[in-house]
């Protein structure tokens, strides 16, 4: 089991990559001109006010003291106070990482279920106006800008159609909270109503992240099925007179996949990122306008926090893109 | 011609390329009998492969196009065969194929039981038997054959064998294994397009020596292109000559290296190297096949060329039974 040596590996570098994440952050944040004590401390507060805040927070400390305490902290899973909030960034963090991870997830499943059998079609029809046509609506949906994508489907669907709802995740509230998946929640409580109004509020969002995400897997399907498309084992697959389909279907995709899976986990981390425009857009109460917010605020500790939980998931996505490669291109793991 | 099992003639197949459209195959005849194995050899783009694959109707379709010509098989035109019958009916089924290199005809990502199982849900004997065995019982029984070919090609355990990925086999059993699943359809031709170049000089002649007996003693024709002239000694029955897209020269293996007709081939024979002359080539360079000398496309190579031979292509001629040339001066024996 090669494949378990793999993981291993990957693990080793789990946390060096993190740390090196997390100086990254700490520095930068650190040089933008903005006093976050002062903010803390409240807009009339004197300097000597100003001062013993700057001391609570550790603030006055050297640059390195700060950083080791924050790395120490992180590591007995304490991530500090927001300095607007007040509450544990942990706490902030969690409550609205199911929010984006659902979105996020949903988007993926749903632009690899549009995007992989699209890449084929435009391969297997190269140069069609089928193919043409892929080619202009995917470098269009490359294009678009979301946040202008997003107002446009709003005005369409929701403004003028009545289609779906404006914003948010559910009307009124959701539903009992266990995983803080709505969908998942909602099926648990068999509560059909929730299910039904949540996959209505997520076709728009998902539906803004997933052009440009679909875009990206249809180009890179293309490319792959036409790679293999020309090797020496469809040569020979068709010559001993494999059928057409299975030849295209099971032994041209998973190889052409082994591209598209690398390609997927970018798009997962794209996603992420992507996602503060998308949510703040559609009132999404998940990671990206908590970010947003954070650093409007120059809440140094929930932006690290944020930065810290976006590049784990990143390193997490890549592990799984990873395995599955290794899963899917036996050359890699025996 | 008697009772051949498959017809070549009158083929023409050209390449649409930028520099222009090339005449690879000019009007070429063959005929292969049941159970013979026939050497088809000629340099590198002589047309060996294009005919190879004409044959099995899988040219690039892009780019090159059938001309004229037929391809009888079983008492049809292969060359009006839909290609959804084609691959149904005749590839892998009735006429099968070795590929040059088996480290790159494999599926990387699949094993090769996986490949092999493939091929028998489409193409095994049992599914054509009179009361094909259904399902498990049947899968059970193609697996039985399997195992028993994979021993008859010398493959040391081949259960083993049938869970591994094609990268983890070494190129001589990859060769073994292709020709197992040439025979696993039972097929009445196998076309076996330069399957020992890709091989090291040791196990090219135990490859060989098996396509040979297994071809045998299962009544199997071979099709065997090379441009190895030892090769083709080694275990044709007819050699084929081609040069520039023509077929120069058909005659039994005996007579090829004892009587060659052709000026073409003598020369092929005499570049084999030999201690007495060293390594000699041929004087000349092959042809454009954009732009290919009319008549025999020998002739600008050739200093018995006349003006004939630069405006007419020879017909073929008999020279004995089994032996045909193409040549308007051939040798005879006493100009050779």
């Amino acid at each position: 089991m090669r494949i378990l040596v793999l993981v291993v590996n990957r693990m080793v570098w789990f946390i060096p990559t993190l740390l090196g994440l997390l100086a990254i952050v700490f520095f930068i944040s650190h040089v933008i001109p903005a006093d976050p004590a002062a903010f803390a401390a409240g807009e009339n507060a004197s300097a000597a006010t100003i001062a013993e805040m700057r001391q609570r927070l550790g603030l006055d400390q050297p640059m390195h003291i700060q950083f080791l305490r924050y790395v120490m902290s992180i590591f007995t899973g304490d991530m500090g106070n927001s300095i607007y909030t007040g509450r544990p960034v942990v706490e902030d963090l969690l409550s609205r990482l199911p929010a984006t991870l659902e979105l996020t997830l949903v988007t993926v499943v749903v632009s690899t279920l549009v995007g992989v059998p699209l890449g084929v079609i435009a391969a297997l029809r190269r140069n069609s106006w089928v193919d043409h046509a892929l080619r202009l609506i995917t470098i269009a949906g490359l294009a678009i800008a979301s946040f202008w994508f997003a107002i446009l489907l709003q005005l369409l669907f929701s403004m003028r159609l009545g289609w779906t709802p404006l914003t948010g995740r559910v009307e009124g509230w959701g539903p009992e909270p266990i995983t803080g998946f709505y969908l998942i929640d909602s099926l648990i409580n068999q509560d059909m109503t929730t299910l039904v109004d949540a996959l209505h509020h997520l076709v728009l969002p998902v539906a803004t992240l997933a052009v440009p995400a679909a875009a990206t897997i249809v180009r890179f399907t293309r490319a792959g099925v036409l790679n293999a498309l020309e090797s020496s084992y469809v040569l020979y697959e068709t010559a001993m007179g494999y059928p057409r389909w299975q030849i295209v279907w099971k032994y041209v995709l998973r190889n052409a996949l082994i591209g598209t899976v690398t390609q997927i986990g970018l798009i997962f981390g794209i996603l992420l990122a992507g996602a503060v425009v998308v949510e703040a857009v559609f009132d999404w109460p998940g990671l990206g306008m908590f970010a947003v917010n954070s650093i409007l605020n120059s809440d140094y500790n929930a932006v690290m926090g944020f930065t810290l939980i976006a590049g784990t998931m990143f390193i997490v996505v890549n592990l799984l893109v990873d395995i599955l490669q290794g899963l899917i291109d036996p050359r890699e793991t025996r | 011609m008697d009772a051949d099992l498959i017809t070549v003639r009158d083929l023409r197949v050209s390449f649409a390329s930028d520099a222009g459209i090339a005449r690879v195959l000019d009007g070429v005849q063959c005929g292969i009998r049941a159970g013979e194995i026939r050497g088809l050899v000629g340099e590198s783009g002589c047309g060996k492969t294009t005919l190879a694959r004409a044959i099995l109707g899988i040219l690039p379709r892009n780019a090159a196009r059938i001309d004229s010509g037929t391809v009888m098989f079983g008492g049809r035109n292969l060359l009006d065969l839909p290609e959804d019958r084609l691959a149904a009916e005749v590839r892998g089924r009735e006429i099968a194929y070795i590929p040059q290199d088996p480290s790159t005809a494999f599926n990387p990502v699949f094993t090769i039981g996986t490949q092999i199982a493939d091929l028998m849900r489409w193409k095994s004997p049992l599914a054509r038997a009179a009361n094909p065995p259904s399902g498990r019982a049947r899968r059970e029984a193609d697996l039985a054959r399997v195992i028993e070919l994979l021993r008859l090609v010398q493959l040391p355990n081949p259960e083993a064998l049938l869970r591994k990925y094609p990268h983890e086999v070494s190129g001589g059993q990859r060769q073994r294994l292709m020709i197992a699943m040439a025979l696993l359809p039972e097929p009445k031709l196998v076309i076996a397009d330069e399957p020992t170049t890709a091989l090291d000089v040791t196990v090219q002649a135990q490859i060989l020596k098996l396509l040979k007996q297994l071809a045998r003693e299962r009544n199997v024709a071979v099709l065997f292109t090379t441009h190895d002239l030892g090769a083709a000694y080694e275990i044709c029955d007819r050699i084929t000559v081609m040069y520039a897209g023509q077929e120069v020269e058909e005659a039994p293996v005996s007579e090829f290296f004892d009587r060659p007709s052709h000026p073409y081939t003598r020369k092929l024979l005499d570049s084999l190297p030999s201690a007495e002359t060293g390594l000699r080539g041929i004087p000349g360079e092959i042809p454009r096949l954009i732009d290919p000398p009319a008549g025999c496309r020998f002739n600008p190579r050739c200093e018995r060329a006349s003006d004939l031979c630069r405006t007419d292509r020879p017909p073929p001629e008999p020279v004995s039974p089994g032996h045909m040339v193409r040549c308007h001066h051939r040798l005879t024996e006493f100009s050779a």
